[in-house]
C-alpha cells in the first residue's frame, strides 16, 4: 500500500514536450513509473522516444485518459497556461493532478481550486509548486529524486521541496511509504491534513513526518486535525524560526504576516497536539528513528 | 509586494474608485508644484510601508503653498522606524462624516476570496473584530462569479452601511473587486472608506498587495515593482541577478538549494550561533534548482558584497541538482570572482549531500582552495560556519 499513488497508477504528464516534461518523464520513466503518454493539443499524433520507450502525445487529458487508462497527470505546464491545464484535467476528472509547475499566479490557483469544489471534487490536486508525489519502488509522480530511498512504514508531508529530500535521506535506512510534497504556495490542493488522513488509514505506513514552514495556518489546523483523529505517531519539523515579518522566503506561501503565521505559533500549536517537534531536520529524523524502533 | 499608498492610489484612480486629488513628490520643489495645483489646504504624507506614520510626525496638514513646502521639506528624508522617506504624497483634503472599512483579500485557509466590510473604519480592523466583532461582516467571494452588484448591495446590506450611500457603495465595491482581479492583487484595503458632509462616497487610503507571481502579465506595473522593491541595496542586486534573496542582520553568509532548506538552513545556523557568540544569517539565498557556476558566482558575489558576512555557509541537498556541479560551480565561481579582481577572503563552508554528494566532496577535496572547508553534515556545517565567523568578527 502507499497513499494516492502506487504500481497501478497510469501516469500522462502534461506538458510533457516542453524542457521540463521531457527531462522529468525520462526520470519518471526510469523511476518505474507508469508513463502512459503525454498531453499537448500542438504535437498531438506525435511520439516521443524516451530511451528507446516510445510515449504517445494526447490532445487532451479526455484523450489520454480514453486511450490509455490512464488516472493520474503530474503537470509541467508553464505559469501563463498552468490555469488552463488543470482546469482541463479536473473537467476530464482524472484522479489525481500532480502539478509541479513554480510561480502560478494565485489568482489563478484559487480558479482552479473553486472550479474543483464547484465541481465535485472528482479529482484530487497536489500542488502547485511541489516536487510531486512518491511512493518509492511503485511509482513516482513529479521531481522527487527515486534513489534517495526505498519503500518503508513512513509517510510523508512537505511544503517544502529540498528538506522532503533531505529527510527521506536521513531516513534512507528505514523508507518511506509516500512522500507527498503538498507545495510552498499560499493556496494549494491537497493539504497536510488530507495527507495525514491517508496515512492514518494506510495500512503500510506506521508514523508520519510533518514538513512545514512559516505562513498561513495549515500547521496549525492540522496539529488540530492530529489531535482528534491521528493515532499514528508524527513527528514534525518546522522552517523559518529566524526568519523576519513581511517578508516573502522563496516560497509565495512563506510569508509571516503580521504575527501571524510564524514558525513558533506552528510549533508550540504541534506540540500541544502531542507531535514531537525537531530542532533540525537530523533531529526531527532522530525522533521518527526513535519511533519505529520502539514499535 | 506591497505597494506604496501613491502606487495604491494610482491603481484605484486608474480603476475609477473615487479618491482624492493629488500626486507624489521626492523633492520640496515637486510639493510645490503638486501644493500650487491642489490649491491651498493639502495634507502632506510619508510614503514608508510601516505603520504608525501619523506618530512619528510623518503626516501633516497643510494650510498654504509655503506651509506645504515647510512640511515635505521636514518629513523627506525623515526616518520612520528604520524607514528613510523617499517620497510624499499630497492629495487634497476631504471633510468627514463617517469612516467605513472595505477590503479584499486572499483567504489562504479557505482556499478562496474574502471581503470584510465594516461600518468601524479609520481604526485596525483587528481591534474592531476584537472589541465588536458583530460589526466586521466577512463574505466569501467564489472567483468564478466574482462580485456582482447584487453581492455588492448584499455585502452593504448586511455591514448596515447607510441605505442613502448604497448605489455608491455598490459601484465602489465592484470597481474595487474589478481592480483586484485586473491587478492580481492579494489585498486590497480601503481604510477609512468615507462619507464626505455632501454624502459622497470617497477612499481616503489605499493599501495594495500585488501577487509577484502574477508580474508577468502586468509589464504596466513593472515600474511600481521595481519602486516598492527598492529597500535594500544588496536585495536590489541580487533581484537585478535574477536571485531569491533576502538581506538580515547577521554574519553567517547563506547560500543554499530550495526555499524550505534554506529556511532550515537559517535556522540551524541561528542555534549553532548561540554556542558561538551569537552569530546568526546574514541573509536568505535559493539558488533553485540548478546551480551553475554562473548562479553560484552571482549569489557568492551578493553574498560577499555584505560587508557585515564574516563566513558563508554554502548548503546543498542535490536532488534534480548534480552535487559535482555544484562543487565546480563553486570553484569556477571562486575563479570568476578573483579573475574579476574581487578580494575573496571570506571563508566558505560547504555542506554537500544527495545525487552525486561523493563526487562532489572529490572535487572539493582535489581542489584543495584555501577558503573552502568541507564539512558532512548540515549542523555539524552550520556550526562550523558559525565558529569561523565568530572568529572572523
Amino acid at each position: 500500500m502507499a497513499i494516492f499513488l502506487n504500481e497501478q497508477s497510469k501516469v500522462i504528464v502534461q506538458g510533457m514536450t516542453g524542457s521540463e516534461g521531457m527531462k522529468h518523464t525520462r526520470r519518471m520513466l526510469k523511476a518505474g513509473t507508469n508513463v502512459v503518454g503525454g498531453v499537448n493539443p500542438r504535437k498531438a499524433g506525435q511520439k516521443v522516444d524516451f530511451d528507446g520507450q516510445s510515449l504517445p502525445v494526447f490532445s487532451s487529458v479526455q484523450e489520454a485518459m480514453a486511450e490509455t487508462g490512464a488516472d493520474t497527470s503530474v503537470v509541467f505546464v508553464p505559469p501563463a497556461f498552468c490555469k488552463a491545464a488543470v482546469i482541463e484535467a479536473i473537467d476530464a476528472e482524472i484522479g489525481l493532478a500532480v502539478v509541479i509547475t513554480e510561480g502560478i499566479p494565485v489568482h489563478d490557483a484559487v480558479t482552479f481550486w473553486n472550479h474543483a469544489e464547484a465541481t465535485g471534487n472528482k479529482t484530487r490536486i497536489v500542488g502547485p509548486n511541489c516536487p510531486g508525489v512518491a511512493s518509492p519502488d511503485k511509482s513516482n509522480a513529479g521531481i522527487t529524486p527515486a534513489d534517495i530511498t526505498g519503500s518503508g512504514p513512513i509517510g510523508l508531508v512537505s511544503k517544502s521541496g529540498t528538506l522532503t529530500y533531505q529527510l527521506m535521506f536521513e531516513l534512507r535506512d528505514i523508507g518511506f511509504s509516500t512522500s507527498v510534497g503538498i507545495g510552498g504556495d499560499p493556496v494549494i490542493g491537497t493539504t497536510h491534513i488530507d495527507c495525514l488522513e491517508a496515512f492514518e488509514n494506510d495500512p503500510e505506513t506506521k508514523a508520519m513526518v510533518m514538513i512545514g514552514e512559516i505562513g498561513g495556518d495549515a500547521e496549525e489546523r492540522a496539529a488540530e486535525y492530529i489531535k482528534d483523529h491521528v493515532t499514528k505517531p508524527v513527528v514534525a519539523y518546522i522552517a523559518g524560526f529566524t526568519a523576519p515579518p513581511g517578508k516573502t522566503m522563496g516560497h509565495a506561501g512563506a510569508i509571516i504576516s503580521g504575527s501571524a503565521g510564524t514558525a513558533d505559533s506552528k510549533k508550540e500549536a504541534l506540540e500541544a497536539a502531542g507531535v514531537k517537534v525537531g530542532k533540525t531536520p537530523s533531529e526531527t529524523a532522530n525522533l521518527m528513528r526513535e519511533i519505529i524502533k520502539g514499535q | 509586494m506591497d505597494l506604496y499608498e501613491y502606487q495604491g492610489r494610482a491603481l484605484f484612480a486608474r480603476h475609477s474608485v473615487p479618491v482624492l486629488d493629488g500626486g507624489v513628490a521626492t523633492t520640496p520643489a515637486e510639493a510645490v508644484e503638486l501644493a500650487e495645483r491642489l490649491g491651498d489646504r493639502v495634507v502632506v504624507k510619508a510614503q514608508v510601508k510601516v505603520g504608525g506614520r501619523g506618530k512619528a510626525g510623518g503626516v501633516k496638514l497643510a494650510d498654504s503653498v509655503d506651509e506645504a513646502k515647510t512640511h515635505a521639506t521636514d518629513i523627506l528624508g525623515m526616518d520612520i522606524k528604520g524607514h528613510t522617506v523617499e517620497k510624499v504624497m499630497l492629495t487634497v483634503t476631504a471633510d468627514i462624516d463617517s469612516e467605513y472599512y472595505f477590503s479584499y483579500l486572499l483567504d489562504r485557509a479557505n482556499r478562496t476570496f474574502l471581503c470584510i466590510a465594516s461600518t468601524e473604519g479609520g481604526v485596525e480592523i483587528e481591534e474592531v473584530a476584537k472589541t465588536s466583532p458583530d460589526k466586521v461582516v466577512k463574505t466569501p467571494i467564489d472567483a468564478g462569479v466574482g462580485v456582482t452588484p447584487e453581492i455588492a448591495g448584499d455585502i452593504a446590506d448586511r455591514a448596515g452601511f447607510p441605505v442613502d450611500l448604497r448605489d455608491q457603495l455598490v459601484d465602489v465595491f465592484v470597481r474595487l473587486w474589478d481592480a483586484f482581479v485586473a491587478e492580481d492583487a492579494t489585498l486590497v484595503e480601503v481604510n477609512p472608506m468615507v462619507r464626505t458632509p455632501e454624502g459622497k462616497v470617497l477612499a481616503l487610503d489605499a493599501k495594495v498587495t500585488l501577487d509577484e507571481n502574477a508580474a508577468f502579465r502586468h509589464p504596466e506595473n513593472a515600474e511600481a515593482f521595481a519602486d516598492a522593491s527598492a529597500v535594500d541595496p544588496l536585495e536590489q542586486r541580487a533581484v537585478e541577478a535574477g536571485l531569491n534573496y533576502v538581506k538580515l542582520d547577521g554574519q553567517v553568509g547563506i547560500i543554499g538549494n530550495g526555499a524550505g532548506l534554506v529556511m532550515s538552513t537559517l535556522d540551524v545556523v541561528a542555534y549553532a550561533g548561540e554556542g558561538h557568540g551569537g552569530v546568526e544569517p546574514a541573509n536568505f539565498l535559493d539558488i533553485g534548482g540548478g546551480a551553475s557556476a554562473e548562479v553560484m558566482a552571482s549569489g557568492l558575489e551578493v553574498v560577499l558584497s555584505d560587508p557585515q558576512v564574516k563566513s558563508v555557509f554554502v548548503n546543498v541537498f542535490g536532488g534534480i541538482t548534480a552535487c559535482d556541479e555544484v562543487a565546480n560551480g563553486i570553484i569556477g565561481a571562486l575563479r570568476m570572482l578573483r579573475d574579476r579582481g574581487e578580494d575573496v577572503r571570506k571563508p566558505l563552508v560547504v555542506r554537500l549531500d544527495g545525487n552525486n554528494a561523493e563526487v562532489g566532496r572529490k572535487i572539493l577535496a582535489d581542489a584543495n582552495h584555501p577558503l573552502i572547508t568541507e564539512v558532512d553534515t548540515m549542523d555539524a556545517a552550520a556550526d562550523k560556519a558559525a565558529e569561523l565567523a565568530h572568529k572572523e568578527a
